[in-house]
């Protein structure tokens, strides 16, 4: 199977700035591909990059197998979904989904039925005739989606496309896209800065850092096995130890990360430990998080909400499997 | 109707407006009465008597007739050049980022700022030195250096406003640049470009200074005025015609300002 996009040592520099440094990279056909990290990670120059915005100053991007360098961006099978979400403010909604289809020269009756379908499909049926001042910041995102959609692209980005919208409606749209992608087997290219996001809906995450990809794999071994300090702080904010610290738990002197909800007041059996004073303790809902200061390290410690604790400025000791230390890369 | 009470000026305040606007208005009232005396020799106050004869003979006379066209046809292709020019400098100017962009932008609108009379000495300097011989296409040329500013700076404006994701959001859904253009940016900067357009025509439909070093044996309908007023001749023919160039040119101002005047809510306001 072609892959849907490829990267071959891609650069874009900007002057002295690398904003996309040497990059390789694989999105498989029909993947939800994420490209977390943040901001002037390079994410975005890499979306802008497949959708033909930029041209790369070295390396090879193809898409479906064809080199895409030097073609432009109205010549390539993709489309975007814009974080502002760029609805034209002069047409009507139906106008606006219907644009691709009407440059290419598809009749009137044709591309507005299109259209209206494109835009049920996003829960917008009937809200043809609208204006883009008339809608919600959510509707107007699905106009956006609509817009794209309606091209029946091979691969569809976007960008930060949640970023716009409340926390409630946010939920609801990485359900809804999530699905959509499942439903239509288009390849998607989500650019993010929120882990949440990027885990919760991609098969695939690639994590950025100052133009580079340092980790990508699926959610879960992102989540569990970050492989340098950057990564295991940056997706869910795991507990760095020291190469000390480590050595004094399992002898093995390195940096290691270890998962806020790895502990346990329980001891159970063949666990290992960290005793340390309670600095805060703060009630999240279905966990209390706990800061425990050890030697001179803070330690963070997401515990079941409802367990008994004692009280601030006390000692507490905190029970862990050892499994759950997980070694980094980085030079000790 | 509590409002209404609030909103009103304070008297003092209306009488320097009406002071003001009596000021500017006042003397073209004036012109507009002298176009009905029936005293031909001089400016006789209060007219002597009131008629409608002077419209007719300046409809006879063919060095009226001649002049207006003249200066309609310099208006509308210097009109012409600068749509074309002056939008392609506010497109270039307002997007891209170079080295040396401030001082272009200067030099752009530069020829609106110069004194009329520096431009025209450039300009007539410049065409001797290049053996060109001064004919309708120098006065285009005069008239095309301040034209091009007008609409550059409804241009810029309107392009500074409009968010530069609209032209990608075109390209992505697959339309070219000619299509972009077409579909995409011209309605969004249509009303700016013809509300610059109609100032430009009216600028340069009563300009003098700058056309009376560009001119050759022509005579633009400004030019022909300022000779009649030195060569008594019929004199309220003048005053028919400076009645008539008001009219024309007041309706393209109110134009532009109408188009200009709701131009906040354009792209990129929907973010």
């Amino acid at each position: 199977m072609t892959a849907a996009v490829t990267f071959r040592s891609v650069s874009r520099h900007f002057g002295a700035v690398k904003a996309v440094d040497s990059v390789d990279l694989e999105i498989a056909e029909g993947e939800f591909f994420a490209m977390l990290g943040p901001s002037g990670s390079g994410k975005t120059t890499c979306l802008r990059l497949i959708a033909g915005f930029e041209q790369p100053d070295g390396g090879e991007i193809s898409i479906l197998g064809q080199s895409a360098n030097g073609v432009p961006p109205w010549k390539r099978h993709v489309n975007t979904v814009f974080q502002d979400y760029a609805l034209f403010p002069h047409m009507t909604i139906l106008d606006n989904v219907a644009y691709g289809l009407m440059v290419r020269g598809v009749d009137k009756a044709a591309r507005h039925r299109a259209a209206e379908e494109a835009l049920e499909l996003v829960k917008l049926g009937g809200y043809g005739a609208r204006r883009t001042g008339q809608l919600s910041g959510g509707q107007r995102q699905r106009v956006a989606l609509a817009r794209a959609l309606v091209n029946k692209p091979s691969v569809l980005l976007l960008d930060e496309p949640l970023g716009a919208l409340d926390l409630k409606l946010r939920e609801a749209m990485q359900e809804e896209l999530k699905g959509l992608q499942k439903r239509l087997g288009i390849t998607f290219v989500l650019v993010t800065h929120d882990q949440g996001e990027a885990l919760s809906m991609a098969d695939r995450v690639a994590v950025f850092n100052e133009g580079r990809i340092v980790q990508s794999g699926a959610p879960e071994d992102i989540y569990n096995r970050p492989k340098t300090r950057f990564v295991a702080d940056f997706v869910g904010s795991s507990n760095i130890l020291s190469p000390s610290l480590s050595e004094s738990l399992s002898g093995d002197r390195r940096w290691t990360s270890l998962r806020p909800e790895a502990f346990t007041v329980d001891p159970g059996n063949g666990r290992l430990s960290l005793t340390g004073t309670i600095e805060a303790s703060s009630f999240m809902g279905a966990v209390r998080r706990i800061a425990l200061k050890v030697a001179d390290t803070t330690i963070h410690a997401n515990l079941p909400a409802g367990e008994p604790l004692p009280a601030e400025g006390t000692s507490l000791t905190l029970h862990f499997a050892p499994e759950a230390l997980n070694p980094l890369e980085d030079a000790a | 109707m509590h409002s209404d009470k609030h909103n009103r000026a304070p008297f003092p305040l209306t009488l320097a407006a009406t002071g003001g606007l009596l000021f500017l208005h006042l003397p073209l009232l004036l012109i507009f009465a002298y176009a009905f005396t029936t005293e031909d020799k001089s400016f006789q106050w209060p007219p002597p008597g009131f008629t409608t004869r002077w419209l007719a003979v300046t409809w006879a006379r063919p060095d009226v007739w001649q002049a207006l066209t003249l200066s309609l046809q310099v208006a509308a292709i210097a009109t012409a050049f600068a749509l074309i020019l002056g939008t392609l400098c506010a497109a270039a100017l307002s997007r891209a980022r170079f080295f040396g962009q401030e001082a272009i932008t200067l030099l752009v609108i530069l020829p609106i700022a110069l004194p009329g009379i520096v431009t025209g000495i450039a300009l007539r300097s410049a065409f001797g030195m290049m053996n060109i011989p001064f004919s309708f296409w120098t006065i285009v040329l005069g008239h095309a250096t301040f034209c091009i500013v007008v609409v550059y700076n409804n241009a810029v404006a309107r392009f500074r406003r409009m968010s530069p994701s609209l032209v990608e959001a075109s390209y992505d859904l697959g339309a070219n640049g000619f299509q972009t253009f077409r579909h995409v940016i011209l309605p969004n900067i249509g009303t700016a470009l013809l509300a610059g357009g109609m100032l430009a025509f009216a600028l340069s439909f009563d300009e003098v200074i700058v056309t009376t070093f560009t001119a050759g044996q022509q005579q633009t309908l400004p030019i022909w005025m300022l000779e009649e007023l030195i060569r008594p001749h019929e004199r309220p023919v003048t005053n028919v015609v400076a009645m008539a160039v008001v009219l024309v040119t007041l309706i393209p101002i109110l134009g532009a300002y109408y188009l200009t005047r709701d131009g906040a809510e354009t792209a990129g306001s929907g973010k």
